[in-house]
């Protein structure tokens, strides 16, 4: 057992927490959540800094690295408010494109690595309680082609992305792991129709409606029907970055708590110096550092490919809704009125990782993947 | 003891309803569906007063003699409830519920004849000048203050979390008039014109981009002395004379249960791959524990209410009712929440503002729910926060 940082993890760590300080703020935070399209100039900066080409091999312009790195990567982006469809394009995106055929992933990865190429995983349905089997987009097989007919749910980065991966059922009855099948969709497709929002959070997402929108069978990621494993493992990586990002989050909530309670004074003295503060805040800290091992716990399991790793997850996405939840209101309540206001930060993270506890299943929804893993 | 419903109460309820159902517009019902805050959008909110008014019934709290209903604590109570049930939007509250009983209390009778029907008529929209940046929980820590010149006081300083003072034309206001002694002692309870010179307003943005909350500076702001509401460093008594004006007065529970209801429609219409998540175990858990929690509220409640008929003092019930009420309301916006699972992730507070036309996206439902989980999260720290009351219940009723 080794929870060192490697030297390049290390370094990765280092400049991300370096890009942070120099480019987040609140303000341009409150701009930037208004923009639609997000600023590209942002994306075109983690472009150049190689940050997109981490989970991707060699070949194909890639680091070569992993879930590990994208930890330890997006930890310290969590710490900022830079807004980016990170785990939109790249991980989740990215998770699917590298797991697609050859000829799609020469055409695709190198695209995106250079900030070119945008994606979406479209998996979420209205009043569907999140599942990858609780999936009802219907596709229907004709010859070489499958007609796709539903409407898919708060899409992250569903706005802005060129490629679509959109998660789909092909047979099979609802509750089947069988019979479900993922889809490398054109965005712009003819039958496709996105209506762009916001997320709580500033990110963008769209509902996309597909209407009769034919795809070839060779846009299939893995086999038709066959797309349950595949889409699980991405999704689990997607949900171990979101997670990385969140303990990143928090803790920046924990620290602002903590210095706010040492200047703010009532009653002659730094409110730090009551003891239902100090308890309260010693919680939050507790609560983030037990996220903090259950990421680790999630993570090595993953990569290392222990048998336990799917409840490990779990727990994880569990964690992070509990904790973050939970620090959340507390770094609120804690600062006051202040803690409610859009000027602050705090406010932008609290809503951050609300956002994160209800995307892809929250904290109940993956307490019960825990008692029967999926 | 019982809990049989007096005949007269029972027909008191359907007179409120029959009410409603004739009085109660679109525009104004459909406001009160997408509030999200315990404050109303303004213009829905006055034009309800108006209609409120003119029946006689916008200030039920208020003695008689003032415009007030004269009735009973029970029948306050069914009104109360029967507004909440039909979802109408909460009255703005600086008026008719803060400013309105210290001057009964505690005005002249000048004052009471000048103020009083204004604001029952909505003319005059009131915010109330009493937190200050340093001044929160610890109030009677306030700075800003007013020296005595000829007729007048001249008002130096700031107030926050002004709530909706860009719509107000009035403010009352606790100034300090004294430096020296305890520090309760030296304030003194102001009424004010918005319009004066040298007050500026600045709107602060919620964390769901609403500017319900200001900060208001004073810059030398010229106020007559007779716009003093008792005597000169006595404000305090004023302002304290509004806790026994209202107690019992402000009821949670049916507002809750309401709330309740709303979201196990919800959660019927969620779909997981065993059914909807109204059958789901761990979700009825949940909502079994805030139903248990409603109903203690509820009947906490009715305890006051029940001494107060009785004429007798509740003492330590009242003093409970904020800190239940408030945090069952977030733990009810955040069940909410988790009911909607993603569905609540959808940010678009653009369409909760009356007459907004463009498309809303996922179900009309889920609209208000992460507005309210969010705004919610104030009711803890408004009013005296929940910390400041838990020490109150520990020092008045516990002794410690």
């Amino acid at each position: 057992m080794n929870f060192q940082l490697s030297e390049e993890q290390q370094m990765l760590a280092d400049s991300a927490k370096r890009f942070v300080r120099d480019n987040s703020n609140v303000e341009s935070h409150r701009q930037n959540k208004k923009l639609m399209p997000l600023n590209e100039a942002t994306w075109q900066q983690l472009a150049e800094l190689g940050w997109l080409a981490v989970p991707f091999e060699e070949e194909h312009g890639g680091m070569g690295m992993g879930p590990l790195e994208t930890m330890v990567l997006l930890e310290a982006l969590g710490e900022g408010l830079i807004m980016s469809p990170y785990i939109a394009t790249v991980v989740l995106g990215g998770g699917f494109l590298r797991r697609a055929d050859a000829a799609t992933q020469a055409k695709t990865i190198p695209a995106l690595i250079e900030g070119r190429l945008q994606l979406a995983f479209a998996a979420e349905e209205y009043e569907r309680v999140f599942s990858l089997e609780n999936t009802t987009l219907q596709g229907a097989v004709k010859g070489n082609d499958v007609v796709l007919n539903g409407t898919k749910a708060s899409v992250m980065n569903g706005d802005q992305a060129d490629l679509l991966v959109v998660l789909v059922r092909t047979a099979g009855q609802l509750g089947d792991k069988e019979g479900l099948s993922l889809f490398l969709v054109d965005a712009n497709a003819e039958g496709i129709e996105r209506a762009p929002h916001r997320m709580v959070d500033g990110r963008q997402g769209a509902e996309i409606r597909f209407a009769d929108v034919s795809v070839s069978q060779d846009a299939c990621i893995g086999e038709l029907n066959k797309g349950y494993d595949v889409a699980k493992a991405v999704l689990q990586e997607g949900l171990l970055a979101l997670s990385a990002e969140s303990v990143g989050s928090m803790s920046v909530l924990l620290d602002d708590t903590v210095e706010y309670t040492k200047t703010r004074k009532q009653f002659g003295v730094p409110i730090s110096k009551f003891q239902v503060l100090q308890f309260r805040m010693t919680d939050m800290f507790i609560a983030m550092e037990q996220t903090r091992s259950l990421l680790l716990a999630s993570t090595l399991k993953y990569v290392e490919g222990h048998a336990d790793a799917d409840k490990a997850v779990h727990a994880m996405k569990a964690q992070l809704g509990r904790a973050g939840r939970k620090i959340g209101q507390e770094a609120i309540q804690i600062h006051g009125g202040m803690g409610m206001t859009d000027e602050l930060g705090v406010g932008h993270f609290v809503k951050r990782l609300t956002a994160a506890d209800g995307l892809f299943g929250n904290a109940d929804v993956h307490l019960r993947g825990m008692v029967k893993p999926a | 003891m019982d809990l049989q419903v007096p005949e007269q109460e029972a027909s008191f309820r359907d007179e409120v309803r029959t009410f409603l159902e004739e009085n109660l517009t679109d525009e104004i019902r459909e406001a009160g569906k997408m509030v999200t805050s315990v404050f109303s959008p303004v213009k829905e909110a006055m034009a309800w007063q108006t209609i409120l008014n003119d029946k006689g019934w916008a200030a039920p709290h208020w003695p008689k003699e003032f415009g007030g209903t004269g009735w009973s604590v029970t029948q306050r109570a069914i009104f109360a409830e029967e507004l909440v049930r039909a979802e109408t939007p909460p009255l703005v509250p600086m008026g008719l519920h803060m400013c309105g009983p210290c001057l009964i209390g505690c005005g002249t009778e000048e004052q009471q004849k000048e103020y009083l029907p204004k604001i029952l008529s909505g003319e005059h929209f009131w915010c109330q000048g009493y937190s200050e940046p340093g001044a929160g929980s610890d109030l009677a820590s306030l700075k800003t203050f007013a020296e005595k010149d000829g007729e007048d006081y001249i008002i130096n300083g700031t107030k926050i979390w002004t709530t909706y003072a860009h719509h107000a034309n009035k403010m009352f206001a606790l100034v300090r008039t004294r430096k020296d002694g305890k520090p309760q002692q030296g304030i003194t309870f102001l009424l004010l014109d918005m319009d004066l010179p040298g007050i500026s307003i600045e709107p602060i943005v919620g964390l769901d981009e609403v500017p319900e909350q200001c900060q208001v500076f004073f810059d030398n702001v010229r106020v007559p002395q007779k716009n003093r509401v008792g005597e000169e460093n006595d404000g305090w008594t004023v302002a304290k004379y509004l806790l026994t004006f209202e107690r019992g007065g402000q009821e949670y529970a049916p507002s809750l249960h309401v709330q309740l209801e709303k979201i196990k429609m919800m959660a019927s219409r969620q779909q997981t791959v065993f059914g909807s998540l109204q059958d789901d175990p761990v979700w009825q858990y949940k909502l079994a524990q805030l139903e248990a929690d409603v109903l203690a509220l509820e009947f906490t409640e009715m305890r006051i209410k029940s001494a107060l008929s009785a004429g007798k003092d509740p003492g330590a019930l009242s003093s409970m009712t904020k800190i239940l009420g408030t945090e069952l309301l977030q733990a009810i916006t955040e069940l909410r929440i988790e009911t909607l699972g993603a569905q609540a992730t959808i940010w678009q507070p653009q369409a909760l503002v009356p007459g907004d036309e463009q498309p809303i996206i996922g179900p009309e439902y889920a609209l208000t729910a992460m507005p309210h989980y969010l705004n919610s999260r104030a009711c803890s720290i408004y009013g005296g926060s929940n910390e400041v009351q838990r020490g109150i219940i520990a020092k008045a009723v516990l002794g410690l």
